[in-house]
């Protein structure tokens, strides 16, 4: 079956292990994880943890139904590129210790509404945020400056329109009495 | 009221109706045991040889009265000689709470003496896994412990506490709560908020059932199989009546011997590897395949692409990430096995298969001939006749394990005890004494290898010990017999690292325990034996010397369509 990139947004317990529960479902599997972000939502009790990875739709649909199990886990969602607004955070340090390679590094990051967050004698360093294709061609350009290092949050990603992660489908029913009927 | 933290813990046991828990003690649970001191005459504790001893107990326990299995260990390699037991529990969805003490908070994550992240190394092999850094937490933990091991798809649990939050002079406010009230306080309270689930279990989807319901209505050559979860759910009485309404063949798969009588004119005995004939021709041919609680291993459908491939496949089943994981189905129901095939018999009218019928009985083997030698099928078929009826069977693994599901007959859960899914050797003496000690007026036999029963044999003196009344029976053929079996069907008779042609003296072994041993080389001898094991009353090892070269027919290889045969 075709593999290809999925998002998956995860609502969780905010509790020691959690993280590690969640995680330890992929690598057994064997699946790598392109980029994981977490943080609390609004219910500071609640995290929403967005992973990112490749995997044809079977092994995804498998992999969402084991976190489902998970008692931590209160919901999780497969989210398409087309239906969720996907965002991602990149600081590059790059390195421009000329006047004119500084000039030429501002320009490129005022055409892509990046902003210089610091900058010194021999460097400066960008913040962009975007989906991946933008920051990927701004690194691009950059790579001629010389990039010293690239930080990522990772994806996060959030449905279009009025639907939340919170709906209740017959699916999460199903789910939610599979993992207990406590 | 103030009660001491350890006091707790044995309130909260009580709670739930323990009487019975199997450990061995150690450092940082002295305190817990100390209490325990106390409550001898509420909790009866068993002293196992090794703590892999006591938590397969535990879990033999569970399995065979349908109860939470309780199991104590301290810290350090006391809880990792736990996992495989967790983990058998685990695969085989068995609801135990392991219970251990780790270092004191002070010292935790300073490797100290005898510590080990068992919360860590026990996540992928239980429900849920609770660090108990705060006393106050302790009644609430264990609640919801009990209720998760035992509740939707059962499993182990593990409960670590720090040894400081079991000091002695640690009290904590306790207020005794009856079980049908947990769910209303606390932990437990705040989790059935939060997913809003329910302490009974929702009724299946009445749309799912009726198109279950059209899709019988639509069949010549309906099939069902029985699985584990209609063991775990006890819902073998609705699965009968389904079985007799759809006039329908039944395979058993090992976790489901007893869900359905091993005798019944309808079953065409057990599934997969080691299926008979006529229930792998059975599913390969039908064109309704009705799967109760089962998740399709690969000792079942060994080759899932072809599997059932002219039937529709309905999976009933309570865990939805069972669905389409290993064979592809075209409708599934969610739910307790019990209440759906209670929904399904009241909709469905009684049908008739019989030319379908007659198609896959004439597939049956006709029985093995009487012989006088001592094979496996005849120390089976003696036992069978000379044992009650409803004696439980625990078993090891290996060819010693298919032999037994082959040809005992089990009609009623909890009645075979066997290590289906994890396949752990050593599983078998320990679940026996579980078995026993849960179900005294039962007659318990272990049916184990030479290769298995060295694994745990040391549990020999439990039993001598507590005076349980299990009788052993050791096929020894001296060899590794399953990887023997495929040694010499598949790696061209390279018997690599299978002889055990230097055994201990069984007979003797046990003896030193303190358990009554014989050897048997004939049927007659053995049926003697068994006469005076079952008169005796105390455990009892009886050693079968059969041939080496004895094979589990028939068999089919791994990945490969289950009607292509390697064995007959």
């Amino acid at each position: 079956m075709e593999s290809k990139e999925h998002t998956l947004s995860i609502l969780v317990e905010n509790t020691p292990g959690v993280l590690s529960q969640v995680s330890r479902l992929f690598s057994r599997k064997g699946y790598n994880i392109e980029s994981i972000a977490s943080g609390t939502t609004e219910d500071p009790k609640v995290t929403r943890i967005t992973i990112v990875m490749n995997g044809d739709d079977a092994t995804i649909a498998q992999l969402a139904a084991q976190l489902r199990k998970l008692l931590c886990v209160i919901s999780v969602k497969v989210l398409s590129t087309e239906d969720a607004v996907q965002r991602e955070l990149v600081l590059v340090k790059v390195k421009a210790d000329t006047k004119d390679k500084r000039d030429e590094v501002l320009q490129i990051v005022s055409v892509f509404r990046a902003s210089v967050v610091d900058i010194s004698r021999e460097t400066l360093t960008v913040s962009i945020l975007g989906d991946e294709n933008k920051a990927c061609a701004l690194m691009d350009l950059l790579a001629d400056f010389g990039v010293l290092e690239v930080v990522r949050t990772g994806i996060i990603a959030i449905e279009r329109g009025i639907r939340t992660i919170y709906e209740d489908t017959k699916e999460s029913g199903e789910f939610n009495y599979g993992k207990n009927v406590l | 009221m103030k009660i001491r933290a350890t006091q707790a813990i044995m309130e909260c046991l009580l709670e739930q109706g323990v009487d019975t828990v199997f450990g061995y003690p150690g450092g940082t649970i002295l305190n817990v045991y100390d209490e325990l001191y106390r409550y001898q005459d509420k909790i009866h504790h068993i002293l196992t040889a090794h703590e892999q001893g006591a938590s397969h107990a535990a879990d033999g326990y569970a399995r065979s009265t349908g109860k939470v299995g309780v199991c104590f260990a301290t810290s350090g390699p006391g809880a990792t000689n736990l996992t495989t037991g967790i983990a058998t529990a685990y695969m085989d969805s068995s609801p135990v709470v392991f219970l251990t003490c780790n270092v004191g908070e002070s010292t935790l994550g300073k490797d100290a003496f005898q510590e080990v992240d068992i919360t860590g190394i026990a996540m992928p092999i239980t429900k849920a896994t609770y660090l108990v850094r705060d006393p106050n937490d302790i009644p609430d933990i264990i609640r919801e412990a009990f209720a998760v091991a035992a509740m939707g798809r059962p499993g182990p649990v593990l409960i670590d506490l720090l040894k400081n939050v079991t000091a002695l002079d640690v009290m904590i406010d306790y207020e005794p709560l009856p079980k049908e009230e947990h769910q209303y306080y606390g932990r437990l309270a705040d989790l059935r908020k939060r997913a809003g689930w329910d302490l009974t279990p929702p009724a299946p989807n009445s749309d799912d059932v009726d198109k279950l319901v059209e899709l019988i209505a639509q069949s010549e050559k309906p099939m069902l199989i029985c699985g584990g979860g209609v063991v775990r759910s006890r819902a073998h009485e609705e699965f009968r009546t389904l079985a007799e309404k759809l006039d329908a063949p039944v395979a058993i798969t090992v976790m489901g011997g007893g869900g359905f009588p091993g005798a019944h004119p309808l079953t065409t005995g057990m599934l997969g590897m080691h299926g008979s004939r006529s229930s792998n021709i059975a599913c390969d041919n039908c064109d309704l395949l009705i799967a109760v609680g089962c998740r399709f291993s690969d000792r079942v459908a060994t080759e899932p692409a072809t599997f059932a491939k002219q039937a529709k496949i309905v999976h009933i089943d309570i865990d939805r990430a069972e669905i389409d994981k290993n064979v592809k189905t075209d409708h599934h129901i969610i739910g307790d096995a019990k209440q759906v095939l209670q929904m399904v018999n009241d909709r469905i009218p009684a049908y008739q298969h019989p030319a379908w019928k007659e198609f896959v009985f004439s597939h049956r083997p006709a029985a093995p001939e009487e012989s006088a030698a001592l094979t496996p099928y005849q120390i089976i078929r003696t036992l069978r006749e000379l044992c009650p009826q409803d004696s439980i069977v625990a078993t090891d693994v290996g060819q010693h394990q298919m032999w037994s599901i082959q040809h005992f007959h089990f009609d009623y859960p909890g009645q075979l005890i066997t290590s289906g899914g994890f396949g752990t050797m050593g599983f078998g003496l320990g679940a026996a004494m579980g078995a026993k000690l849960g179900n005294p007026d039962k007659t318990v036999l272990h049916m184990t290898g030479d290769g298995c029963f060295r694994m745990n044999g040391q549990e020999l003196a439990t039993v001598s010990h507590y005076d349980i009344p299990i009788i052993t029976v050791i096929f020894n053929n001296h060899t590794l017999g399953m990887v023997h079996q495929w040694q010499n069907l598949l790696y061209g008779g390279r018997f690599s690292e299978t002889d055990l042609n230097f055994a201990p003296d069984f007979v003797k072994l046990a003896e030193a325990y303190g358990v009554r041993g014989r050897r048997v080389t004939t049927r007659a001898e053995l049926a003697d034996t068994v006469r005076e094991a079952l008169d005796l009353g105390h455990a009892y090892v009886i050693e079968c010397i059969i041939d080496t070269d004895e094979t589990v027919r028939p068999m089919v290889s791994a990945g490969k369509p289950i009607t292509e045969f390697l064995l007959e």
